[in-house]
């Protein structure tokens, strides 16, 4: 199941970079840089939470910490009551890019998390139909260097839906991408959490991406990052926010806490 | 067409000119064939060595010397070198004394293999072992400490063990670098095979050299020098060949 609850989490790390070494000369003292503190978040069954924040806010470390790859300085994130302490096939980490095996065709890529599953028909099935699902059939031999960036990111979805997790973490999954293949894997996005209900947390930086996908809208202010608003979007897909005045109204106010204005 | 495409000619056109020029300087400069021995002469010893099985026997010798010597530099080396890449403290102690013993030429070894391993072939395969020993280790070190860590999310994230982790991550990894430093220290391995056996063993490609000179035939001993030469592009080529398999290419084209 994928409810999370993150309770009182905060992480700090020591900066040894160079240019912290104080104009005087002096040796630099390391600084503990608090990337995130005492933040609580829930997140629901099921539900496609959007992340935004400025660059640096934290908001990738956090999603390092539910998807177990970092620990907390202190605090915990709970899953279903119990606390999550390290990665596995339950909590499926998306990259911005790269997150295929170089080396593995695509086949093998979404073989990776069904690895225990006995040999033979069902098996071969089961991967044919999460191939076929992101509209790779023909493409199971090739290597991730062979595909477009957004077949790449497609073959990574398959992998990861493929395992059933509980949860899907995607981190800026659309980075890179061109304006026509990022909006047809927004919609992609959008239509396997509306078949599969799993919970999904996404950070972006598009707020665009946030307002069409997500079932909740979740701002972070700047380091240590805090919740600076948690908005339920209750609209129904296909969504547009040119024609949805509570939308635009919402995107403005975005903009504003973000500290930017969309017209210039 | 485009006559860049057939890279065989110009390595021929390259080699028929040196052999025209070899053939002028020995007739015009004076030299006698003792001294300077012309393509001719030194195409008729190579034929005289291949018929009386002489240069087989001296070039399997060598070779054997090289298989043996790079085999074990291999064995050792590689996994040696994953090791280092992976666990920092054992890099912290090891890579010093590493990075001390590398510059130190094998062939200031050659007293010490002939004290401990006596005459034959074993003090040659331990100079190739040293040769290609050092250079596989610090390749392969640095070639696991460059994967991307994202790899090891992934493995982490569908619960590899430790063994899938070194089978299914670390090895494809760094097999193109691994193929590389292999290609490169085979060429050492060979450079140090023939000076090796200039001193310890009474076969070999260093030997025929070395003996030939004692004879003062110097047609025999351009023979020797052909002959390293030509094993010498055999062994690149053969290694350029590993690279081109599909699991140790995908380094070249990703990224």
């Amino acid at each position: 199941m994928g409810h999370i609850l993150i309770k009182n989490l905060s992480k700090d790390f020591v900066d040894r970079r160079r240019s912290n070494r104080p104009p005087d000369g002096s040796s630099p003292k390391h600084r503990r840089v608090e990337v995130l503190e005492n933040l609580n978040l829930e997140f629901q069954e099921g539900d496609l939470t959007c992340i935004l924040g400025a660059s640096g806010c934290g908001k990738s470390t956090l999603l390092r910490i539910i998807a177990g790859f970092d620990q907390p300085t202190s605090g915990a994130v709970y899953q279903n009551g119990r606390q999550l302490i390290k990665p596995s096939s339950d909590n499926i980490f998306v990259y911005q890019h790269n997150g295929l095996l170089p080396w593995m065709t695509v086949w093998q890529n979404v073989e990776l998390g069904l690895r225990h599953m006995e040999e033979g028909e069902a098996k071969v099935e089961h991967i044919q139909e999460y191939i076929e699902m992101v509209d790779l059939e023909g493409f199971e031999h090739h290597y991730p260097h062979q595909l477009s960036g957004g077949m790449q990111r497609r073959a990574e979805l398959a992998r990861g839906l493929a395992v059933n997790p509980n949860m899907l973490i995607l981190d800026e999954p659309f980075s890179g991408l061109d304006f026509l293949t990022h909006m047809k894997m927004r919609e992609e996005v959008v239509n396997m959490h509306q078949f599969f209900q799993k919970t999904m947390i996404m950070v972006t930086h598009n707020i665009d991406d946030a307002l069409i996908m997500g079932d909740r809208v979740v701002i972070l202010g700047d380091r240590p990052a805090q919740v600076k608003l948690d908005q339920k979007l209750e609209f129904e897909h296909p969504r547009n926010p040119e024609v949805e005045p509570a939308l635009q109204e919402l995107r403005d106010e975005i903009f504003l806490m973000l500290g930017v204005s969309y017209a210039v | 067409m485009n006559i860049n495409n057939k890279p065989l000619f110009h390595a021929i056109g390259s080699f028929v000119a040196i052999g025209i020029v070899w053939h002028l300087i020995s007739v015009y400069s004076g030299w006698s064939a003792q001294v300077f021995a012309g393509p001719y002469e030194v195409f008729a010893a190579l034929w005289q060595l291949t018929l009386d099985g002489s240069l087989i026997k001296h070039s399997v010798a060598s070779l054997f010397r090289v298989t043996a010597g790079f085999y074990l530099a291999i064995v050792f080396g590689i996994p040696l070198g994953m090791l280092l890449g992976r666990i920092t403290t054992l890099r912290l102690f090891i890579n010093p004394v590493i990075n001390f013993l590398r510059p130190i030429s094998p062939l200031a070894w050659i007293p010490l293999a002939m004290l401990w391993f006596g005459i034959g072939d074993m003090p040659a395969i331990f100079l190739i072992f040293l040769s290609s020993f050092f250079p596989l280790v610090v390749a392969t070190a640095v070639a696991v400490r460059s994967i991307n860590p994202v790899y090891f999310q992934v493995a982490a994230n569908f619960n590899f063990s430790r063994y899938e982790i070194v089978k299914k991550i670390i090895i494809p990894a760094t097999v193109p670098a691994i193929v590389v430093a292999i290609r490169l220290s085979i060429t050492i391995a060979w450079l140090v095979v023939v000076a090796a056996e200039m001193i310890a063993v009474q076969s070999g490609l260093g030997y025929l050299i070395i003996d030939s000179r004692n004879a003062l035939r110097m047609d025999y001993v351009m023979v020797g020098m052909v002959v390293i030469g030509i094993i010498g592009l055999l062994l690149d080529y053969l290694m350029r060949q590993l690279g081109k398999f599909e699991s140790a290419s995908w380094g070249f084209h990703a990224r």
